[in-house]
């Protein structure tokens, strides 16, 4: 019966919560050594599976074998005796324990009564230098980087003698430099004998680097491949079942009156530094300017001007040729700007509030959502009714909390709420973030439909590939300067990625 | 690639991190001195009036600290102590043995302890009411059962520590105390190694901070809230004991009078530290003490006024102070297993 090429495998794992059924009958085989990804979008039942793994959960049937011997997984304890590691995707440090600390915690080494920090810094270097992790075991978690952090992660894991480590989404949260960094070290790990589950959504990642593709959809292993025998396309119709356009189809824009424009804008952030730089750009109706950039080159900032939550410092914005009141947001709302903001949960969404009220969050007060101070609530219903139908949002019904959506139904309630007016002027940042493939065709389909009927979009995105298929025009900012505006069409990724790193130059050194 | 942090000479670090404390220290230090050249009979009067006022309150401080690093907290340390001042009393009248009184207080500490973790940990009650609730009950209880008119064999006096109480200034200050100071000025140390020095502190803090970390390493989250939470509750029971066996020798209605919760000020005062606690609490004993040594003083302010300090000072010190103080990420916060 057993396999000892196997370092782990699961056998019938089912896993029902109230109402869903997250994990069906579900089979996973992980060799030793290799790099398994395991591929779904987002609520197809993959960090179940995970957590069922790492004893988070219990399954309400099935199997684990571990090294070819059954193993009984309760709780995390018997996983990481099992020498199942697991990195979240929140991390699972205390932000004010010093690196060390955190990594000891729940294993700790004792000299009589108190801790022994010593030897587990000593162990923590060890360990370091020889997977190529570099951590400080005396710096406090919540002053490192999210990439460093993640290394403390990995190195909790091993010191805890992993032999399997998972993976959960590791890359959602780390700039491109710092993903060919983990890539590296997963590659290093797997070299010293560890086998890794990687778990994410993202077709690339895993066509560069896993041994073994594993793909989820709905509760459901819908099969198994690996990188030679399939590409971004193959994997995409596995996921969600049905054909995904990974490139979006559009027609050369048609730009007609200039909507927004903005002259010699210049912001300060908190501490007043100039963190947007006499920046000009026009954007027409008809047309997508995409904002291209490195996170955290102003952007933010720019977005915050341009949707009333922040005030200039210096500079001119005009919104349909007209000087308008750029600090009040109602009022930029009721002229026609939809504004899809980078944060959901933080200033998207009123997680508390149902589905429902957040689909009217910015138009409550007008007609027919209330008369006379008093709410409408058939007409909210009626308008949540429609919504949820027409954006395919997934829900039992428009009531429920919008915190009990998975990601990508949020962010469709958003845009539900945000293209159901009247555009004329729409504001998208990074509008797919965290996405899977199905909410992003959707989504970018959504944007191109609001352009085609004649809005002015702005788009702001980190990801090279959306900005390049969906914008027409592409400035590129850095350091909080628009270092260049260029048409999409005749500039290679290559190119745009020196210019969002500032110049060749540049970036060599940095 | 090291980093920055360990390359600063430990001396230097200690320096810019300990100093200001370390030169407000030598100054208090070098205020009692003069005072003590001055008049050393009141010197010692006023500071072994200190240390006797700031016991309840160092010990209501610990119970809250140990409540509030695991994420639990404790409004209701005053309802525990008025608990415990009263068991206490009761056992001592029952048994007459000072000592057994004490454990009848502790226990009931430890029990009012169990009641809050269960409100708090496994109800998941809102803990500020459920810490309300304990001190209605308590002084509700307490104020019913009581009966004017009880005998009790007295109350601890204090034992001089040999040729330790000998000494000039700090021998009567500190080395002629009856039991339960001595053990207040213990617990502080051993409280401070507990939670900062070993496994069970780290875990603790672990729990208060992130208990879904500490739960994904296989720590125990509502073992180590409910174990903190009743030993909290001891130490709040001794602070009780102290009322009836060692500071007054009976029992009255409401005698607590608010210590619960300026302990609370003296908790987030030392910035959830047992030693820093330990100073504000001797700062606070200090204040009374001064109240008391104003009004033999004869200083011509109506007595009211004068019994007002220890709370105003409360309020000025919460409001100027406090507000740099760090609280534990999940105080507050019931732990929900997914």
């Amino acid at each position: 019966m057993s396999d000892q090429t196997l370092a782990l495998e699961v056998r019938n794992i089912t896993k029902r919560f109230p109402g869903v059924l997250a994990n069906d009958r579900v089979n996973f085989k992980l060799r030793k050594g290799e790099i398994h990804a395991l591929l779904g979008e987002n609520g197809a039942g993959k960090s179940t599976l995970m957590n069922v793994i790492y004893g988070l959960y219990s399954p309400d049937e099935g199997e684990f074998f571990v090294d070819g011997k059954r193993a009984e997984i309760r709780n995390p304890h018997d996983a990481i005796h099992a020498g199942i590691g697991m990195v979240h995707q929140h991390f699972m440090l205390v932000p004010v324990f010093s690196v060390a600390e955190n990594i000891i915690l729940g294993s700790e080494t004792i000299k009589g009564l108190s801790l022994d920090l010593r030897t587990a810094r000593r162990r923590i270097r060890e360990l370091s230098s020889e997977y190529g992790l570099d951590v400080d075991p005396r710096a406090i978690v919540e002053d490192l980087p999210v990439g460093i952090q993640q290394r403390v992660e990995i190195v909790k894991a091993l010191y805890r003698n992993a032999k399997i480590l998972v993976l959960d989404e590791p890359t959602a949260v780390l700039t491109p430099q710092e993903v060919e960094g983990l890539f590296r070290v997963m590659r290093q790990l797997t070299e010293r004998g560890v086998s890794i589950i990687f778990i994410t959504h993202k077709l690339k990642e895993v066509l560069a680097i896993s041994d073994t593709i594993t793909v989820m959809r709905r509760g459901q292993v819908v099969g198994s491949t690996t990188p030679a025998e399939t590409d971004e396309q193959g994997l995409a119709e596995m996921m969600v079942g049905r054909e995904v356009l990974l490139q979006v189809e559009k027609t050369p824009a048609q730009p007609k009156d200039v909507v927004l424009s903005v002259e010699n804008l210049t912001v300060q952030d908190e501490r007043e530094v100039a963190v947007v730089r006499d920046v000009s750009f026009e954007v027409r109706s008809g047309e997508i300017l995409g904002i291209a950039g490195v996170q955290g080159n102003g952007q933010t900032e720019l977005v915050e001007v341009l949707t009333g939550l922040r005030n200039a410092a210096f500079g001119r914005v005009a919104l349909n040729g007209a000087i308008v009141p750029f600090e009040k947001p109602r009022f930029l709302t009721e002229a026609g700007l939809s504004h899809i903001p980078e944060d959901r949960q933080k200033h998207g969404l009123v997680l508390s509030y149902s589905i429902a009220d957040n689909m009217v969050l910015n138009t409550y007060y007008q007609s027919p959502f209330a008369h006379r101070g008093q709410r409408n609530f058939q007409a909210v219903a009626a308008n949540a009714n429609e919504l949820v139908e027409q954006f395919d949002v997934r829900t039992p019904n428009p009531m429920v909390p919008a915190s009990n959506l998975s990601g990508g139904n949020q962010q469709k309630v958003i845009v539900a709420r945000e293209l159901s007016r009247p555009v004329k002027l729409l504001v998208a940042n990074q509008p797919t973030r965290g996405l899977d493939v199905g909410s992003i065709e959707y989504i970018h389909k959504q944007i191109i439909k609001e352009r085609d009927g004649g809005a002015a979009v702005l788009l702001i995105s980190a990801e090279l590939d959306e900005i390049k298929s969906l914008a027409d025009r592409i400035a590129v900012m850095y350091h909080g300067e628009i270092v260049s505006i260029v048409d999409a069409d005749t500039i290679s990724k290559s190119e745009l990625g020196l210019l969002m790193a500032g110049s060749q130059r540049e970036a060599m050194t940095r | 690639m090291q980093s920055t942090y360990s390359s600063i000479p430990t001396w230097k670090y200690f320096l810019r991190r300990y100093g200001l404390l370390a030169g407000f220290g030598l100054f208090v230090l070098a205020l009692i001195l003069f005072f003590y050249s001055r008049d050393a009979d009141i010197t010692v009067a006023v500071l072994s009036a200190s240390v006797r006022h700031s016991t309840p309150l160092i010990l209501g401080a610990l119970c809250g600290l140990m409540n509030e690093r695991a994420g639990v907290i404790d409004i209701g340390i005053e309802g525990q102590m008025l608990m415990a001042a009263f068991m206490g009393y009761m056992v001592n009248v029952w048994t007459g043995n000072l000592y057994i009184a004490i454990l009848g207080g502790v226990l009931t500490g430890a029990v009012m302890g169990l009641f809050h973790a269960f409100m708090s940990v496994t109800l998941k009650l809102d803990q500020i009411i459920g810490g309300t609730v304990i001190n209605i009950l308590a002084l509700g209880l307490t104020g019913y059962f009581y009966q004017v008119g009880l005998t009790t064999e007295g109350k601890f006096n204090p034992i001089p520590l040999g040729p330790l109480a000998e000494l000039p200034l700090i021998g009567p200050v500190f080395f002629d105390n009856p039991p339960i100071t001595y053990a207040a000025i213990v617990l502080v140390f051993v409280v401070q190694f507990v939670l900062f020095r070993t496994r069970w502190g780290l875990r603790t803090r672990a729990v208060g901070e992130h208990p879904r970390a500490a739960d994904t390493v296989g720590i125990n989250v509502y073992f180590m809230r409910y174990a903190n939470v009743i030993l909290g509750g001891a130490i709040a029971g001794l602070a009780g004991a102290f009322l009836t066996l060692e500071a007054v020798g009976s029992f009255e209605r409401n005698m607590t009078n608010g210590r619960g919760f300026i302990a609370l000020a003296v908790m987030l005062f030392g910035k959830y530290t047992p030693l820093g606690a330990w100073g504000a609490a001797l700062f606070f004993g200090f204040t009374t003490a001064m109240q008391t040594q104003l009004q033999f003083a004869g200083i011509n302010i109506p007595h009211q006024f004068i019994g007002m300090i220890p709370y105003l000072t409360t309020i000025l010190v919460l409001a100027g102070f406090v507000g740099r103080t760090r609280v534990p990420a999940a105080d507050g916060v019931p732990y929900e297993k997914e």
